[in-house]
């Protein structure tokens, strides 16, 4: 089918064809493959546009370290995602791909011409071509910036797929089902150890995989990997295939993320799309392997320039060449293998260039046996071509000079400068590094959690290495966890061992200003960008990252680093450990905001808490707001009605006639037990022990700092029964401020507190005619006001239902708050409905609560105060009893800083004509007309219109406000200034006549 | 996330069972009005901050609720000992060397 499939090799399933489309054109690829792999089975190297250049390019990898083949795919409406690693997805039927951050294609880009600029977008460009002048932050760089900013396009519908997790806990948890992580999975479950093992790819077996020529046990390398995996099923080793061990957090727990259905044609209904596991493991193995670290030379990012590695794993794990025509330029052992299994399948090696002068003996024979010419001590200085690599220039090394260079035709270069051990889950648990002087790469050295670290990691190379310690690792595993084992060496024929050494960028008889020599590919950063970074200052590695943005793109330098470092140490002249590594985060690869969310979406998010009575509200139009997580009716509009109107009928038909109010999410604390009068004294600011059973008072709760934290009515049902209310948001924060004292202060304390929020249903009638409407529903209490006075509370039975009655009001008005089981909350507030019917009673929501309160003067904690607001700044001074020895926060009440003058306090505040209204939240000023920035005296905390009033009114926090009672101060607001007059906050019925009924 | 072994339930939960509560071992005075106001801001804000050895206390609020004390590293983060409310300050080093 397509010219550069290799028959014969490869383990894509050869029966079963994958059409998918790229950029519209329709290509044909296998079960098994990836987008890329099949893309260049076509010949296709071109699948992207760089992100700052946009720069042609070409898969550089074969797996999820891509910096370069980062596409868009698509399975209709909603379900697209930008950034896919081509490398990694695997081909289903009908997948859509487009290529990214190209224009008008990708063969044409306009935004190509940054190249050509490329002066403007060195290192630090972003600080240094957008200073100034001032004024065009706004207006040209920002637009600049935002158009050319992104990786992709975001998607624009709602993710319609569902995202699952679960949690898990083993034994042993093997992270890499490569030739060390099978070998200790193994190991560890002959033991007897219950052992997890999980990959990130489709398929176990890792480097396995790409090199099938070795022999393992006597066996050829996929007939061993049959047999181990199928021991590991039978030992009951728990198996997950593409699942990526994302982060690594306390005490071996360990996020996966599970990618379910990304490779099915068609999607089971209903099934999650991927899966979040969080792991706890007793012990945990890491056989990551490591990453194949590209070289640093001119023109090494052109399409076609990929590293050995992927070469090797496209030709014998997908069955691709990646050209007909292939140069190899290596520091590494390893690449001879690519060039030796490439030449066997029918690429013409043109050259391996070793940047090393004396090649291993038995490599160099063997390319001598194919005919492949060996160029010993020689750097790479360029490439040609543009959308495709045409040639490579190679020239001599020696005595520190490159000379004799001359191009050399190609297709495709494989580079190799050797290999970066994966330690990134390590460094998420705070294991630290150790830079190793002769492999010139950095090793695992104190280890933070239960965990070992087996194979290519530990810097290990060949497979009787990689496999024995793996073998020792699920062994040292096994053992910790209580079983008994034996280390044994496995046994490998014809490995393929491997030595190397570490560059900075490659030498050049050009001018190395002028080298587009690459660093880090997904940021477009370049060697010259770190060399000019350490000429400009940055010494440490940590600042050489953010001024160049090496290692920030979505890879997170996973090829990127130990180049970046190396060119780095060079530069400052140190040697790499002391210019420092950057530090590896969560998650590993990009992974879906979907996975993290899991179920907390939509209605899940979180919790919505609904009254007994929610459903009447709905059922009667209301529109509700949220007040902490409670779902709460904010006003009950009629036909036609805004906000505004509705909030002045329900006020004027409250003050009246009588209104009706949901009081239900108010939080509620019983406190019993025979010390709870001495409880309540120690907490409140209020003296408790006078007042009797049967009556209420509003409390005052302080933190110990001596600002106010939470208020409530609270009644004595008996002498050693309280029924405290708190506010709607505060009822957890008060009950555990309760809990904390009580058990850690006053443990000789007899009292027991109670949550009983949810056990009550409460409503409140308020207005003139609220015993009218109540008092035929009451048994068992006389409700005159003689017998139930203001701030009463009864237990009867209230429209047949057991009652907690209170007499109080938040308004003003003649008020009740009746509390009955919530189970009977609808039912009564039905009756109250049909009762009140003769009196038009009203039902109001919170916004209308909120008005009526604050004609009052009363406070919402919270809005009225902010945290550093006292009892004496609150007007609440009566609310504090003088003669008490000890309360929570009384001794603060007399620090220096609380008696100061200049505190702000709580005042009214009326415009003039009584027509604005002030903004809650806005500034108070003395002169509007002071230079900025002004002298802020206060802000507005509360603004309604009083349809008592006949007008609007505020309340404000003011510095020194009492004692400016009378004076004038300004509000700016975006239309203007507006003058305003400090008052007192009682503004409606001061002298409390209304509720003499 | 961390696992914490509540001294209460006797077992060993995830983090998010529990809620932490500040520093251990400041009791509140008997008599607040006896203290200057140095002594009492002391009392109110300042606080040990230490790398290394923290004691701290947290609440099993999850489960019983109940507050308790715990000795933390605050470098690496890992719990040393918790222990109920009220109990001493237990001795680290003698603890290590009986182990
Ligand atoms: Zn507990």
């Amino acid at each position: 089918m397509s010219t550069y499939r290799v028959s014969g090799k490869g383990r894509v399933n050869r029966g079963e064809t994958v059409r998918f489309t790229f950029d519209g054109t329709s290509y044909e690829g296998y079960r098994g493959d990836t987008i890329a792999s099949a893309l260049l089975a076509h010949g296709v190297h071109l699948m992207g546009r760089s992100f700052k250049y946009h720069r042609p390019r070409g898969p550089v990898a074969a797996g999820t370290e891509e910096p370069n083949a980062l596409v868009g795919t698509s399975r209709g409406k909603g379900r697209f995602e930008p950034n896919t690693r081509a490398t990694a997805q695997e081909l289903r039927r009908g997948l859509t791909v487009e290529s990214q951050n190209k224009w008008p294609n990708l063969k044409f880009d306009v935004g190509g011409i940054n190249d050509r600029m490329y002066m403007l977008f060195s290192a630090g460009f972003y600080y240094k071509t957008f200073m100034w002048p001032r004024s065009f932050w706004d207006r040209v760089y920002e637009p600049i910036i935002r158009a050319a900013a992104g990786l992709g396009r975001p998607p624009e519908d709602l993710d319609p797929d569902r995202y699952a997790s679960r949690y898990l806990h083993t034994d042993l948890l093997v992270v890499g089902a490569g030739p060390a992580g099978i070998a200790a999975a193994l190991a560890a479950a002959r033991a007897g150890a219950e052992v997890t093992l999980m990959d990130e790819h489709a398929e176990m077996g890792g480097s396995l995989l790409s090199d099938p020529d070795v022999t393992i046990e006597g066996a050829p390398a996929w007939e061993w990997l049959a047999t181990q995996l199928a021991e590991l099923d039978r030992l009951g080793v728990r198996r997950m295939t593409r699942t990526t061990a994302i982060g690594y957090y306390h005490q071996n727990m360990v996020g996966l993320c599970e990618k379910l259905t990304d490779h099915l044609d068609d999607v089971p209904a209903d099934a999650p799309r991927e899966r979040m596991w969080r792991v706890r493991a007793n012990r945990v193995v890491l056989a990551q392997g490591a990453l194949e670290k590209p070289l640093v030379f001119d023109g090494n990012d052109r399409p076609g320039v990929m590293l050995a590695g992927a070469a090797q794993t496209y030709l014998n794990r997908y069955g691709v060449k990646v050209g007909d025509r292939a140069v190899i330029v290596t520091s590494h052992d390893s690449a001879y293998y690519a060039a030796f299994d490439l030449a066997d399948a029918g690429t013409r090696i043109a050259a391996i260039v070793d940047t090393r002068d004396t090649p291993r003996d038995d490599l160099a024979q063997e390319a001598k046996r194919r005919g492949i010419d060996l160029l010993a001590g020689h750097t790479v200085t360029g490439t040609s071509g543009r959308l495709r690599v045409k040639s490579v220039r190679v020239a001599r090394v020696s005595g520190g000079k490159v000379t004799d260079g001359r191009a050399v035709a190609c297709d495709c270069l494989l580079m190799c400068g050797g290999w970066t051990p994966s330690l990134h889950l390590f460094s998420h648990t705070k294991g630290t590094l150790k830079f190793d002087d002769a492999l010139q790469a950095f090793l695992p050295d104190y280890s933070a959690e239960d965990c070992h670290i087996a194979g290519a990691g530990r810097g290990l190379w060949g497979y009787e290495a990689t496999l024995s310690d793996g073998n020792a690792a699920g062994v040292a595993a096994a053992v910790a966890l209580g079983h008994e084992a034996q280390e044994s060496r496995i046994e490998v024929q014809g490995d393929r061992p491997g030595t190397g050494v570490t560059h900075k960028e490659l030498p050049t008889d050009g001018q190395p200003g002028r080298a587009r020599a690459f660093v880090d590919f997904q940021n477009d950063v370049t060697a010259k960008d770190i060399r000019l970074a350490v000429r400009e200052g940055m010494r440490s590695i940590e600042h050489v990252k953010r001024y160049t943005t090496n290692g920030m793109a979505t890879d997170q330098g996973k090829m990127s680093n130990i180049n970046g470092l190396m060119i780095a140490s060079d530069a400052v002249g140190k040697a790499p450990p002391q210019v420092g590594l950057t530090t590896f985060r969560p998650p590993y690869t990009p992974t879906t905001f979907g996975t993290f969310a899991g179920y907390h979406r939509g209605g899940h998010f979180e919790v919505t808490r609904k009254t007994p009575i929610d459903a009447w509200a709905e059922s009667h139009g209301a529109a509700f707001e949220p007040v902490s997580l409670w779902r709460r009716a904010w006003y009950f509009p009629k036909a036609g009605e805004d906000m505004d109107a509705a909030v002045a009928r329900e006020c004027a038909a409250t003050r009246n006639s009588v209104g009706i109010f949901d009081a239900s999410t108010l939080g509620k604390i019983e406190v019993q037990g025979p010390d709870a009068v001495e409880f309540m004294n120690r907490m409140y600011t209020n003296p408790w022990t006078k007042l009797g059973i049967g009556r209420a008072r509003y409390g005052l709760l302080l933190g110990e700092d001596g600002f106010i934290r939470d208020d409530g009515v609270i009644g004595r049902l008996a002498q050693d029964l309280f029924h405290v209310t708190t506010t709607t948001g505060g009822a957890a924060r008060v009950l555990t401020m309760m809990e904390d004292y009580l058990q850690t202060e006053w443990p000789d304390l007899d009292v027991w507190l109670t949550s009983t929020t949810e056990q009550w249903a409460t409503i409140a009638l308020n207005g003139p005619n609220a015993r009218r409407v109540l008092e035929p529903l009451v048994e068992g209490q006389d409700m005159s006001a003689e017998a139930f006075p203001h701030m009463s509370v009864a237990e009867c039975r209230v429209a047949g239902f057991p009652a907690r009655l209170f007499r109080i009001s938040f308004t003003g008005e003649l008020g009740f708050e009746i509390n009955v089981p919530a189970r009977h909350g609808l039912a009564l507030w039905e009756a109250l409905m049909k009762s009140g019917a003769q009196y038009d009673i009203c039902p109001y929501g919170t916004e209308t609560m909120h008005v009526l309160r604050a004609e009052k003067g009363f406070i919402i904690v919270g809005q009225d105060t902010d945290g550093t607001v006292t009892p004496g700044d609150a007007n609440l001074s009566w609310a504090v009893g003088k003669k008490k020895p000890d309360f929570v926060g009384m001794r603060s009440l007399a620090r220096p800083d609380l008696v100061a003058p200049g505190r702000k306090q709580l005042v009214g505040l009326m415009t003039g004509d009584g027509k604005v209204k002030l903004e809650e939240g806005a500034q108070i000023v003395a002169d509007p007309n002071q230079p900025k920035p002004m002298k802020m005296l206060g802000h507005v905390t509360s603004s309604y219109y009083s349809a008592a009033l006949g007008r609007h009114f505020a309340m404000a926090l003011i510095e020194g406000g009492h004692e400016m009672e009378g004076r004038e101060v300004y509000v700016p607001m975006p239309d203007g200034n507006h003058a305003a007059k400090i008052t007192t906050t009682a503004f409606y019925d001061p002298e409390g006549e209304r509720l003499k009924v | 996330m961390l696992l914490i072994h509540c001294p209460y339930c006797d077992e060993t939960l995830p983090e998010l069972e529990f809620a932490y509560a500040g520093e251990a071992h400041i009791e509140r005075p008997k008599d607040p009005s006896a203290l200057s106001d140095e002594e009492w801001r002391d009392f109110l804000f300042i606080r040990t901050n230490p790398k290394g050895t923290h004691y701290e206390r947290w609440r099993h609020v999850h489960g019983c609720a109940r507050y308790f004390n715990a000795a933390r590293d605050t470098v690496s983060d890992k719990f040393l000992t918790t222990y109920r409310a009220g109990e001493a300050r237990p001795d680290l080093d003698r603890k290590e060397a009986a182990e």
